[in-house]
């Protein structure tokens, strides 16, 4: 059967692609809009690596088809730096040392960046609880703790 | 030694910036122009044999390029080689790789295809007709060893066992070590203890799938892209394996998610490139989550049974342990590092350790993480703490008492130069944590672990570029921040800014051998092969200026990132930097460039001591871990944030280890949690900040005083863990992971189920 | 594989009572994905109703709450009286998964998977929510604890999908609340979940109430008898005991991977004790 046309947005740009049913908004972003810093941890939605937003909103991936997101905007790890400039995260991810291999990275800015939007002054045990969906194997989660903590003080001063 | 006005701080690696936008291009993230999709087809039996494989309708089908069985991989002979920390054999590898006359776990590889697309690919495995004769299998260790168990290899006869046996058995291996006289030793105990342990396979949990991508041209030459701890490994194994030329085959180690001793073997590389080889066109190859855990190697489950005995003041006065260690489908699993380590961290006159490996249906085990030693320590450990507790001493004071120091005879075999033990129990002695009131049903628990550490082959360049920078080449996949700590070196060894070093990974092509990273060897080994190249510019740039100052050998030195003249001759000569000499180097006999290519020697072993606090809920058996420390030594710390890394990454992957993770068969011998959902890996919420505290005892064999870190983290954590448990509870578990039903099981069995 | 968004009722009736072969509901994906990328469903037609007005909304109605079966766990959440008035369900719908998936997730979604440890399904049937389905034959209301049958199976005719939940008005000095016992403390499915709503007087007596246990039996459990083991009570220890057995005779679990047998039972009686508690100061406090 013939291949879904579909348009939306992606980081701010108009895009538009062609898929399968059966292929995963992970799997668009990947291998067609070639998009590869969302990653594959799992394709099951249980670890986080692919997440996105989607209308402002947190979600796997890798658990959205890509026929679904017609008119929709998308926001990957690549769109999250504006220019030459890091987004605080990142730059406290990196002075936190908050990544060993960096796999599990993109999907932990994402997904805290959807928490700092929605919850600028979060306890530590709300940060960890909003990120149990994004798996890190390397660093035991603390320094990523430290930099989401660090990252949200630097955006409460403005 | 150079001036240290890096080594020792914080900065930010250089690789990071790719990192975290989402640059980096790890194995998944290559394509190339006209690349085929490829897919293994794999047992749905534990055991079997494999009677026929009919790929004829697969092949019919339009959009399939290549397809692959046993037939496309010549036979190897017998020979052992490294894998990681451990031994395999070629025989066996060849059969992992792709099952040859049986299949030996569910998931075990028995054919691939290379296709158009994803769906034709996954279309024709489903077209692919293998006929099995199914066999009874075995899973558990102990069943295995039986003599009426169901037989995986009928060469496979015991080793180190007198007289050598005239039946095939599972049982590949017996291994010994001994100190002094075990007998002798238990006679002047006043209190023995003796326990049983059991552990489950776990595994090794990178976030990132298995990948490969293989282009082969006409004449044979093999391009590689691929996520592993060792590219220069997988270039030998895949030229072994394929018949092809070392020298032909050139490698590149793309970003890797995660290894921990997983990504040291070779799965899908071989495959991608006898793919590609029959397709004429690159095969790019992804495992799924369920075929990492199914069809990747954990580690061993492992039954252990210890004895050890003290006299009443405390000293430990014998050690014995017997280790029966599953090695999945084929033989290797790390029993040998496990006996080794057992005792390992204390000074004890009469040692007995002896260790079996069994095979077993599952997939074969690769290296985690100490390989072996996690779970040969957590089970002494655990006796030392009853020891400890039958005696009416402090757990820390009784490991101070016993511990291995400067001087101690280690029962495998070295005696040990300076060490840090007793400094990481002091340290934790020190602290708040320890020094913290608990309340009811909230235990505290304490271990130490040991770990060797290795070298190894290494090779490493630094190029000067006309602008002075300097462009460093490791051979080491970067798994944890290793380009940070060797640019730090190369900056302070050559005097210059940090961020005009730039580090990159090289291919197969670009550098001398390369072990792999693993043995907690890549910043220990790769630093000292930078300070030898440094060495080489230093010497370089130093007979420049004398040529251009018209000096002799002995009036010019290197010293604070310049060529200066000494003497009198300093007045009349300005120094001169790197960048300096980088301006004129054409004119002064071309390139400067020095190579650091050693096997490195005196890898200094690494001791720490973990410290826990956890609560149960008596009545579910429930466990939160409040609080957690690790005190490890590190010799030299290169980069401090990278250090505490790894102890906190070691400490949560061991704290899984002893709640919540392991392998878990049905009786029809097929794994039931191959996936993130079942298969329980601790999350953000499951644990809280792990405090980590860098010891510093120097290894007095490297030029820094460093020694390798990554592994002891994971070793003293099950120990810590189990020990809070019997702290909390007054029940002394003795099989891992202490999930909830078995702890409320045994609560409920005391009658302690109540809050 | 067919993929139709229909934006009306009818359109995605017909569809379904029109297929052939295998056809599926898509309202947030997070179980239907999974089980086709494991190959365990391949159907032939997709129907996603996130485009249908009546599946999307959260309205008052008749003193009660109507939600559709394609309200997201976290816009549940984020509804700003919901939560005050439906703690537990709402609580219980973000339990689901993680962040990530309680931001696709759905009510509908999670009973018609038909997965007895659903961790919504125990909080709206001890809410005494009734689904609301519309199919070729017209449409109909079923009681949440009647729609599934056990693992997979639903009482819902070809054509036939969940629309929307009606939560009934609730009385004063209410409260209701969820748990569910997992070995870590996100990402795991029940082992057991535990579902209790109940009103007092002002005396503080229970005068209603209603007790569901999920991952205990074939399907989710409405155990009546554990309602009336505190019905009229004032929860004493008596009365606690009373539910706790209750509880615990009611289910018929099974050894897997999750929790033996013996474990469920146990802990089943923990959890309807402790989500009681909750549920009674909330009721309380209200």
């Amino acid at each position: 059967m013939a291949k879904h046309h579909v348009e939306a947005t992606v980081n701010g740009d108009a895009v538009e692609f062609l898929c399968e049913t059966e292929e995963t908004l992970l799997d668009v972003l990947r291998d067609t809009l070639q998009l590869t810093g969302s990653k594959e941890g799992c394709g099951s939605g249980d670890c986080g690596a692919c997440s996105v937003t989607l209308d402002g909103r947190l979600v796997c991936s890798c658990l959205v088809l890509g026929c679904e997101v017609g008119g929709q905007r998308i926001e990957t790890i690549e769109g999250m730096a504006k220019g030459e400039a890091l987004h605080p995260l990142q730059q406290r991810f990196l002075e936190h040392a908050a990544l060993q291999c960096g796999i599990c990275t993109p999907g932990f800015l994402v997904a805290s960046k959807a928490l700092l939007e929605k919850t600028p002054n979060p306890t530590e045990t709300e940060i960890r609880y909003w990120l149990a969906g994004n798996l890190c194997r390397c660093t035991g989660y603390d320094k990523i703790v430290s930099a989401v903590q660090d990252a949200a003080a630097a955006m409460r001063k403005g | 030694m150079a001036t240290q006005t890096y080594v020792g701080t914080r900065t930010i690696r250089p690789d990071g910036l790719d990192k975290v936008t989402g640059r980096a291009r790890f194995g998944a993230d290559f394509n190339l122009p006209g690349q085929l999709i490829g897919r293994v087809l794999r047992s749905p039996h534990p055991h079997a044999r494999i009677v026929s494989i009919d790929t004829s309708r697969a092949e019919a089908l339009p959009g399939v390029k290549a397809l692959i069985t046993r037939d496309d991989f010549a036979d190897q002979s017998s020979e052992f080689i490294p894998a990681g920390e451990m031994m395999m054999n070629y025989k066996d590898v060849v059969r992992n790789v792709m099952a040859r006359e049986k299949v030996l776990y569910e998931g075990h590889a028995v054919a691939a295809v290379a296709a158009t697309s994803v769906a034709i690919a996954r279309r024709a495995l489903k077209l692919i007709d293998v006929t099995y004769e199914v066999l009874p299998h075995v899973i558990d260790v102990v069943e295995a060893m039986r003599p009426d168990a169901p037989l995986l290899h009928d060469d496979l006869f015991t080793v180190g066992v007198e007289p050598k046996p005239d039946k095939p058995s599972n049982v590949a291996k017996r291994f010994e070590i001994a100190l002094g006289d075990i007998g002798a030793g238990f006679k002047k105990a006043d209190v023995i203890v003796e326990r049983d342990f059991k552990t489950a396979p776990v595994h090794q949990g990178y976030i990132e799938p298995h990948a490969a991508l293989a282009s082969v041209s006409e004449d044979g030459s093999t391009e590689l892209w691929c996520t592993t701890q060792g590219h220069y490994i997988v270039r030998a194994h895949c030229a072994r394996l394929l018949g092809l030329d070392i020298g032909r085959i050139r490698v590149t180690a793309t970003e890797i998610g995660g290894g921990f001793g997983g990504k040291t073997v070779v799965y899908l590389e071989p495959l991608a490139i006898a793919l590609s080889r029959k397709a004429k066109r690159p095969v790019k190859m992804v495992m799924s989550r369920e075929e990492v855990f199914k069809a990747s190697g954990p580690t061993s489950g492992a039954t252990v049974h210890v004895k050890m005995g003290a006299t009443k003041d405390g000293k430990f006065v014998a050690g014995y342990a017997e280790l029966k260690y599953q090695a999945g489908a084929f033989q290797g699993s790390p029993m040998q590092p496990g006996v080794m380590c057992a005792y390992a961290p204390y000074d004890i006159e009469n040692v007995k350790v002896i260790g079996y490996d069994v095979v077993s249906n599952r997939p074969k085990v690769a290296a985690y993480r100490a390989p072996g030693a996690p779970i040969s320590e957590y089970a002494v450990e655990s006796v030392v703490d009853e020891i400890a507790k039958k005696l009416g001493i402090d757990p820390i004071d009784i490991r101070m008492q016993n511990a291995a120091h400067e001087g101690t005879k280690a029962a495998y075999g070295p005696t040990f130069g300076p060490i840090g033990l007793e400094d990481t129990l002091n340290a934790v002695k020190k602290t708040e944590h320890w020094n913290t009131p608990l309340r009811k049903w909230q235990g505290r628990g304490v271990a130490s672990g040991f770990w060797f550490n290795i070298g190894g082959e290494t090779s490493a360049s630094l190029t000067v570029n006309e602008d002075g920078s300097v462009s460093l080449m490791a051979g080491t996949p970067d798994i944890g921040g290793l380009r940070a700590s060797l640019a730090m070196v190369a900056a302070d060894e050559l005097g210059i800014p940090y961020d005009k070093v730039l580090p990159i990974i090289g291919d197969t092509g670009s550098l001398g051998f390369n072990f792999l990273t693993g043995g907690s060897r890549s910043a220990f080994s790769g630093s000292m092969a930078i300070v030898e190249a440094a060495k080489e510019i230093k010497a370089d740039v130093c007979a420049r200026a004398r040529k251009l100052w018209e000096l002799e050998p002995g009036q010019v030195e290197f010293s604070g990132g310049h060529v200066r003249a000494l003497g009198a001759a300093a007045d009349t000569h300005t120094p001169m930097s790197i960048a300096d000499f980088a301006k004129i180097a054409g004119k002064t006999g071309g390139p400067i460039g020095g190579y650091g290519r050693i096997n490195a020697q005196g890898a200094g072993p690494s001791f720490g001591t973990h410290l826990v606090d956890l609560e149960v809920d008596p009545e579910t058996g429930r466990v939160t871990i409040l609080r957690y420390t690790v005190a490890q030594d590190a010799g030299k710390a290169l980069h401090p944030a990278y250090v505490e890394g790894q102890f906190q990454g070691g400490a949560v992957q061991g704290i899984g280890w002893a709640l919540n993770e392991e392998y878990i068969y049905g009786d029809d011998g097929k794994l039931q949690n191959p996936g993130f959902l079942d298969y329980r890996m601790p999350v953000a919420s499951d644990v809280p900040k792990i405090d980590a505290i860098v010891v510093e005892v120097p290894n007095p064999k490297h030029p820094y005083g460093v020694r390798g870190v990554g592994e002891t983290p994971i070793i003293p954590p099950l120990g810590a863990i189990a020990n809070a448990m019997e702290n909390a509870t007054g029940i002394r578990f003795t099989e891992l992971p202490m999930s909830p039903p078995k702890v409320l099981k045994a609560l409920k069995e005391r009658g302690l189920n109540k809050v | 594989m067919r993929y139709e968004a229909p934006e009306s009722l009818n359109g995605a009736v017909a569809l379904l009572a029109g297929a052939t072969g295998d056809a599926r509901v898509l309202a947030g994906g997070t179980d239907l994905l999974v089980q086709m990328r494991a190959d365990i469903v391949d159907p032939e037609l997709i129907v996603d109703i996130k485009k249908i007005p009546e599946t999307r909304g959260i309205t008052e109605e008749k003193g009660g709450w109507r939600i559709g079966a394609a309200v997201t766990a976290a816009e549940l959440k984020e509804h700003p009286k919901l939560k005050q008035v439906w703690p537990g369900v709402v609580e219980a719908a973000n339990l689901i998964g993680s962040t990530q998936v309680q931001g696709r997730a759905t009510l509908g979604g999670n009973l018609c998977n038909g997965s007895p440890a659903a961790d919504s399904v125990p909080a709206l049937i001890a809410a005494g929510a009734v689904a609301t389905v519309a199919g070729p034959q017209g449409m109909r209301n079923i009681p949440v604890e009647d729609v599934m049958l056990g693992p997979r199976q639903l009482a819902l005719r070809k054509g036939e999908i969940v629309v929307s939940f009606l939560l009934p008005p609730r009385p004063p000095r209410s409260g209701d609340a969820y748990l569910r016992f997992i070995p870590r403390t996100e990402m795991d499915i029940a082992v057991v979940g535990a579902g209790v709503s109940l009103t007092v007087d002002s005396a503080g007596t229970i005068t209603a109430a209603r007790v569901s246990l999920g991952a205990v039996a074939p399907r989710v459990l409405l155990v009546a008898e554990a309602a009336h083991a505190i019905v009229g009570s004032r929860f004493d220890e008596a009365a606690r005991e009373r539910l706790v057995a209750a509880a615990r005779a009611a289910c018929r679990p099974i050894d897997d991977k999750r929790g033996t047998t013996e474990f469920r039972i146990d802990v089943a009686g923990v959890l309807a004790r402790r989500a009681a508690l909750i549920a009674l100061d909330r009721a309380r406090r209200s």
